[in-house]
């Protein structure tokens, strides 16, 4: 029996996994049938098709469009250019720039069989997978060289929408302590369904995300990492309507971190929930393998709702967010399950709720490294009462032993943090951190008192509502709002059109590869 | 005479003008500031020199570097403190403001009840690329903020949330379905001036449609003010520190004075 500081009842902990568990295999079955427009550009890239045309579409855009144009995309991308490999003995990239170039018609080949087609594709398979090896042995080297800074890992944004400008901040972060960099994506990107193209030096609130940007900013990083001693890990976002294919670029180029919620997508931005439910399997698959940490977005719940009424709607999530995880192969030490220190400073023995459902959400997840998101909601210009907030936060986070620190910047809803905000706000941690160091393994909590009882509560919270959530399985429950209070149609949002069935010559072999590795 | 014991600094007139007003620090007219800021220079005496003499030429007497700090490689962080010597005249000052008495949500609905004799129907949305939900759902969700609850709350409105990312023609279009007679439009990213673009084209869209004069059009966001507001073609533009109970204040007296009057 694990010991709980919270007297949590693990029987009921088990329960509750349990109903995630009915609840992730209700998706797992719908998705399993389905392929996506950018489940299928992944693939693309996977097997080393990049570039753009002469209008600035990516490659992976036009190959796919092609297949989709004639309805056969249900077969799968890989089919296809295995079978044009065989046909016309070039490689996979050399293919997509004859379809974008010269209007290169591939569906309208010979078919060969099937085990021909696999075993054409096969060599750019493993190259593929090769590729992200050595990416991750990078990474292992590092971390067995030069180390990593102590958990709870600091991490900071970057934000100026100019890479070589963000390369700058990040060094600066680096440097004054931050163990991650987030690069924080330009407004508007999840609803791209495309991947922009090269270094980019224009965003709004952020900068895009492309496969070149990613590599300016780890090779900035490996650099200003091997000169502090600390292995400096990349945070990027893996959601939206390219969320496999930003896990792809990631795990080319050797991300640590990725944003990617099962369920965020669908409640803040709309995307069609089936969309998403299959684009988010790929993309954890590809995570789980690339070694990285996803990090789920429940935070984002309680900037709509409120943060004490509704944090077990954050638990039921992270339940189910754990279960789907678990489906797509992530390591319980890859899940950065979230929640967020957002209730209201003028609520009674808020600090007292705060630290109970921190130390519940690690009791509950024991191995993961949770991210833990900072005050944004309550955040008013009053940059002390800020700086208040922000220790406040800290201090639950060392004592409950959180993963990965979100650090709250006192500008937040003012601007975009300046150099110097950063610099306050990681003062701010390694103060506190340093000071409280072993608070967690000191304090006890009082028998059935305030912090116990609110742990019990929202617990007991989360698994009426999980049990509700089977009952009508996760489609419906998100079309009667049962998170953050928003309500999405079955077949509403964006990205509906790009949901394939999948057909009877469709194959994805990384999805095994990854998850058997 | 020793400067601990000098007088000189305190023979300022320590009578409030308000045609000549400056910054308080402890006394009258001292014009005690804090400021902070970052120099692209590395950490030395130059630096913080440098840093003073910015502090003189921004209008500051006696400027003091309390702290310092090295943020990375030639970024040098200042906290200092400096004597204003700029004053205003704060008498002749006329700022532009939304003109309503602001009422409690129940007041609100019974003067709509008694003055109208009808429900009032809102439409709001962030609009454009703007991901951020967190200035309409404060107005607009029944839970609203702080304490001030928001418009779906109202008994006397029927309010409609879009959420965020709503592009101007969809928002025009449900306002049309809806026969609004407010639009709400929040906008919180205001980097490279992206709302102005957004908010002029809404006004553009709905002149086009003829709609323009048929609603009560209204912005607000943290950077936003009534002028801006007024200056883009806006009824009106609320910023910070205004709650659910300004904004349903001024729909109600506004429709009021339009209808009744």
């Amino acid at each position: 029996m694990q010991e709980s500081k919270l007297n949590l009842d693990f029987t009921k902990v088990e329960k509750a996994k349990q109903v995630s568990k009915n609840i992730a295999n209700g998706v797992q079955k719908f998705v399993e049938d389905y392929t996506s427009v950018s489940v299928e550009r992944t693939l693309c890239r996977l097997i080393g098709i990049n570039g753009v045309d002469k209008f600035e579409v990516p490659l992976p855009n036009v190959v796919i469009d092609s297949l989709k144009e004639k309805n056969v995309l249900g077969e799968g991308v890989l089919f296809y250019i295995g079978n044009a490999i065989l046909e016309t003995g070039l490689t996979p990239q050399k293919i997509a720039e004859k379809i974008a170039f010269e209007q290169f018609d591939m569906v309208s080949l010979k078919i060969n069989s099937t085990e021909e087609i696999q075993k054409a594709i096969q060599p750019y398979i493993t190259e593929s997978i090769e590729k992200i090896n050595t990416r991750k042995n990078r990474r292992k080297d590092y971390l067995s060289t030069i180390g990593e800074g102590p958990k709870p890992y600091l991490y900071v944004i970057v934000a100026t929408g100019n890479i070589y400008e963000d390369v700058l901040q990040a060094e600066a972060a680096a440097r004054q302590g931050a163990d991650i960099i987030a690069v924080i994506r330009t407004t508007g990107q999840s609803l791209l369904d495309f991947v922009p193209y090269g270094a980019t030096t224009e965003g709004f609130g952020g900068t895009f995300a492309t496969q070149e940007n990613f590599r300016i900013m780890r090779t900035a990083l490996d650099k200003v990492g091997e000169e502090v001693g600390r292995y400096i890990r990349l945070c990027n976002y893996c959601s939206g309507l390219c969320m496999p294919e930003i896990a792809a670029m990631g795990a080319l180029e050797g991300l640590d971190v990725m944003l990617n919620d099962a369920l965020y997508g669908i409640l803040f931005r709309d995307i069609n929930m089936q969309r998403t439910l299959i684009d988010q399997y790929f993309s954890r698959v590809i995570n789980g393998f690339a070694g990285v940490i996803i990090n789920t977005g429940e935070d984002n719940y309680l900037t709509t709702a409120d943060a004490f009424e509704e944090a077990h709607t954050v638990l039921a999530s992270d339940f189910i967010n754990e279960q789907l995880a678990l489906l797509a192969g992530i390591p319980e030490e890859q899940m950065g399950l979230g929640h967020a220190f957002e209730m209201d400073p003028e609520l009674e023995n808020g600090f007292l709720y705060e630290l109970a459902q921190a130390q519940m959400t690690r009791e509950i997840f024991p191995k993961a490294p949770l991210k833990y998101m900072p005050p944004t909601k309550f955040m008013t210009g009053n940059i002390f009462r800020g700086q208040i907030q922000n220790a406040l936060f800290n201090e639950i986070s060392i004592w409950t032993g959180q993963g990965i620190q979100l650090l709250g910047m006192i500008t937040e809803a003012v601007h975009t943090p300046f150099m110097s905000d950063r610099y306050l706000a990681i003062e701010n941690a390694k103060y506190i951190f340093n000071s409280m160091k072993n608070i967690g393994n000191e304090v006890e909590f009082k028998q059935d008192g305030i912090i116990q009882k609110r742990a019990k509560k929202v617990l007991d919270d989360a698994i009426e509502i999980l049990e509700n959530i089977d009952k009508v399985g996760l489609f419906t429950a998100l079309e009667k709002g049962m998170f953050a209070d928003i309500k999405r149609p079955k077949n509403g949002g964006k990205g509906l059109a790009g949901v394939v069935e999948k057909g009877s010559y469709y194959f994805n072999p990384f999805v095994e590869l990854m998850k058997n590795r | 005479m020793s400067g601990l014991y000098s007088m000189d600094e305190k023979s300022q007139d320590t009578s409030l003008d308000l045609t000549k007003i400056k910054p308080y620090g402890d006394t009258m007219n001292d014009g005690k500031t804090q400021i902070s800021f970052t120099l692209p220079v590395s950490c030395n005496d130059e630096a913080i020199e440098a840093a003073k003499q910015l502090m003189k030429k921004m209008g500051f007497e006696n400027p003091q570097v309390v702290y310092y700090k090295e943020l990375t490689k030639g970024f040098t962080f200042f906290n200092c403190y400096g004597s204003c010597t700029h004053t205003i005249d704060y008498s002749s000052i006329h700022v532009p403001k939304v003109e309503s008495t602001v009422m409690d949500m129940d007041e609100t609905d019974n003067f709509i009840k008694e003055n109208l004799g009808r429900k009032i129907v809102v439409v709001g949305a962030s609009t454009g690329t703007d991901a951020h939900t967190v200035g309409i759902d404060a107005i607009m969700n029944m839970k609203g903020y702080a304490g001030h609850f928001g418009l779906e709350r109202y008994e006397m409105m029927e309010a409609l949330n879009m959420g965020s990312q709503v592009p101007n023609d969809e928002f025009i279009a449900k306002a049309i379905e809806m026969k609004a007679d407010v639009l709400l439009v929040s906008q919180t990213v205001t980097q490279k001036d992206v709302h102005i673009k957004n908010l002029t084209e809404l006004v553009e869209m709905l002149e086009a449609e003829g709609l323009r004069d048929k609603v009560l059009l209204i912005c607000g966001g943290p950077r936003i003010s009534h002028e801006l507001a007024k200056e883009l073609g806006y009824d009106a533009g609320f910023s910070m520190n205004s709650y659910a109970d300004d904004v349903a204040s001024y729909v109600a007296q506004e429709l009021n004075r339009r209808i009744n009057s």
